[in-house]
């Protein structure tokens, strides 16, 4: 079996300080990491090449040059093979035009029976790029799996819901996004990570070796654009009641009920 | 492509550092340079006082636009009920559609579900686009989407708004995707650019510590998805009509590649966060899993419910559907307490709207007390069993 995981390098944004001045974000020394739910694609992708014979993973991440970081953290978690696609061409890109580029490098990469992906990215939190990819590849798509079962050629699947979960099956091949739910990572090995840095190694893809159309890619073939940023406005400091007594809480409820709050 | 800084115009000011979302400018030898970080999204251009950086505005391929007319709202509905983003999409759709002088329509999928078109009229639709099919009685990502894009292909809508819910995220991508346009994830502000007459659609990005406003300027439809609980439902008119149209669409089984074997309700009552008037939160400030026993008191007497941090789920606290912020649920309650929460960011962005905070913690620095209305500073340990008193005292005056 051929497993494709699909990961992002992103920024901890657990890990971002607000400037208390200034009220922007200070990025420095922000770590990189993979992203939480592609962590998780890649542990049950793992998971089924430790109870399975003959499974091959293959991750796969667009981004800039320093990715390559992420890839050898997944090949040091147990992975096969990996490929970053990166090009000056790709950057900027949308959802439509990322999974544009990614669909691309599968096609490239040659056969699969699944494509496991993260739900989402922390940084940007769309959990459009699975389902575009697997749209652009024609493949039936199951997104927030927290359970996982093979049978044959089917996959057996517990899709979150908000209030409980769906059962789904489909027939291989298919598109998976993980959520956390599905389980718990594991590190890399010592072992791992030397093989990963002297054993391995990271192919490298380029708009060119895609022979992709360049106004499906990157910032001018996305149709969404940014107009602008800006850093929301604050609220204004509401009012601190002073002292942690009885009287502070009265005080506090009698505001409330002035204002017909409570 | 995309940005270009022109060195002899640059003075090494450092202006620009702060307007990159990306953190993509840095100086070295006393000029701004693009690292490998450049998106080319050109937020940059307006911060250069001295003229130095230059945006290539490349024009796209310009596809015919014309046709696209009205705002439509997909109505979500499981189980024949409608769900809650529905109608608050409807309300935001409503100001949209008026700004355009457009109708909005309520796209309703299922099957034996009629009775739900009138309540999409009451909450604000002109009309209701009704498929009825066996096929469509359970969500399927490929029955929908087959049946979604077969109406927005024949109907040419110029908007379309979708609840950010487990399902919305499913289809809305698929289905942008297959119309080739473009979608933006999690809104939190709609608006119309009355010159072009396009939508704005405001969203924060990078964690909620930036806000982007997007556009889709040469595609149709153009696509949004808001996530629950963020919009505000109308209050509904039962006198209002509206037009219902029925419609065919063509589904068999051999279209649903994904079969559902069954639908799991997880037994224990969820939490429902969203539709919560009254909200106490609590955070990595509480101690332990004991703390939020304490809470849950406090929201007993106020008829609400028990929130949580991020900070206080990943310690096995409590469980995650408490979980208000970023990667919980995005709430907006008349009154939201937060007991021992600092306000990471990813917090704020999930409660800030709330109509009044009130924020108990130890630290006077807390980032939390920037949003707050009314903040008090001490030990929760000490304040919130106060609360409870004084609201059973006030009880009891009534």
């Amino acid at each position: 079996m051929k497993i494709f995981v699909c990961i992002k390098q992103v920024p901890d944004t657990n890990e971002v300080k607000l400037d208390p001045k200034t009220g922007t974000l200070i990025r420095d020394g922000v770590p990189s990491i993979i992203n939480h739910d592609d962590r998780n694609a890649l542990e049950e992708a793992l998971r089924l090449k430790d109870r399975y014979k003959d499974v091959e993973i293959t991750v796969i991440t667009m981004g800039p040059p320093q990715a390559d970081v992420a890839l050898r953290e997944a090949l040091a978690m147990g992975a096969d093979r990996a490929v970053l696609i990166s090009d000056r061409a790709f950057a900027g890109a949308d959802t439509w035009a990322t999974s544009n580029t990614l669909t691309a490098a599968i096609r490239k990469l040659g056969h699969y029976d699944i494509i496991f992906c993260g739900r989402q990215a922390i940084d940007g939190d769309t959990a459009q790029v699975g389902p575009q990819v697997a749209e652009k590849l024609d493949l039936p798509q199951i997104t927030y799996v927290k359970h996982l079962e093979i049978q044959e050629d089917m996959v057996l699947a517990h899709r979150a819901l908000e209030d409980g979960y769906e059962a789904l099956s489909v027939k291989m091949p298919c598109l998976l996004t993980a959520i956390k739910e599905l389980n718990v990572p594991r590190y890399p090995g010592v072992k791992g990570v030397f093989e990963a840095y002297r054993e391995k190694t990271v192919e490298l893809m380029s708009a060119k070796d895609l022979d992709i159309d360049p106004d499906i890619i990157g910032l001018n073939g996305s149709p969404t654009n940014v107009k602008r940023t800006f850093t929301p406005a604050p609220k204004g400091k509401g009012m601190l009641l002073d002292g942690c007594s009885k009287e502070t809480v009265k005080d506090l409820f009698s505001r409330l009920k002035d204002k017909n709050i409570i | 492509m995309g940005v270009r800084i022109l060195k002899e115009k640059c003075i090494g000011c450092k202006l620009c550092l702060k307007s990159c979302p990306f953190n993509a400018i840095e100086i070295k030898e006393g000029k701004a340079v693009l690292n490998d970080s450049c998106t080319g999204c050109g937020a940059c251009e307006t911060s250069c006082k001295f003229k130095a950086i230059e945006v290539d505005k490349i024009e796209k391929k310009a596809r015919d636009l014309s046709g696209y007319k009205g705002v439509w709202v997909f109505a979500e509905q499981r189980n024949g009920k409608l769900m809650s983003t529905a109608l608050e999409l409807l309300g935001e759709g409503r100001k949209l559609a008026d700004r355009l002088g457009v109708e909005l329509s309520a796209l309703l999928l299922g099957y034996q579900v009629d009775s739900l078109c009138n309540e999409l009229i009451h909450y604000g639709a002109d009309q209701v686009v009704y498929a009825e099919h066996p096929q469509l009685k359970l969500y399927t990502t490929d029955g929908y989407t087959k049946a979604v894009v077969e109406l927005v292909n024949e109907k040419k809508p110029e908007i379309i708004l979708i609840g950010a819910t487990n399902i919305g995220r499913d289809l809305g991508p698929r289905i942008a995707a297959r119309l080739d346009t473009g979608l933006t994830a999690d809104c939190t502000k709609l608006e119309i650019d009355d010159e072009q007459k396009i939508l704005l659609q405001t969203r924060p990005a990078f964690g909620g510590n930036i806000m982007a406003t997007i556009i889709t300027p040469k595609h149709r439809p153009q696509m949004a998805t808001v996530r629950p609980g963020v919009m505000k439902k109308l209050v509904p008119d039962m006198w209002r009509s509206g037009r219902i149209e029925k419609v065919e669409v063509n589904l068999s089984e051999a279209d649903l590649r994904v079969r559902v074997m069954e639908i799991v309700k997880s037994a224990k009552q969820a939490v429902n966060l969203v539709d919560a008037e009254i909200i106490v939160s609590g955070g990595r400030g509480l101690g332990g899993p004991e703390g939020f026993e304490m809470l849950s008191q406090l929201a007993a007497e106020l008829g609400g419910v028990v929130g949580s941090s991020r900070a206080a789920v990943d310690s096995g606290w409590i469980s995650h559907d408490h979980q208000v912020g970023q990667t919980g649920k995005t709430v907006r309650p008349k009154i939201y307490i937060a007991c021992g929460i600092s306000g990471a960011i990813q917090h704020l962005a999930g409660m800030q709207t709330s109509e009044c905070i009130i924020a108990v913690n130890k630290n006077p620095e807390a980032p939390i007390f920037d949003v707050a209305d009314y903040g008090i500073v001490g030990d929760l340990h000490k304040v919130v069993p106060m609360m409870v008193e004084e609201i059973k005292a006030l009880k009891a005056e009534e």
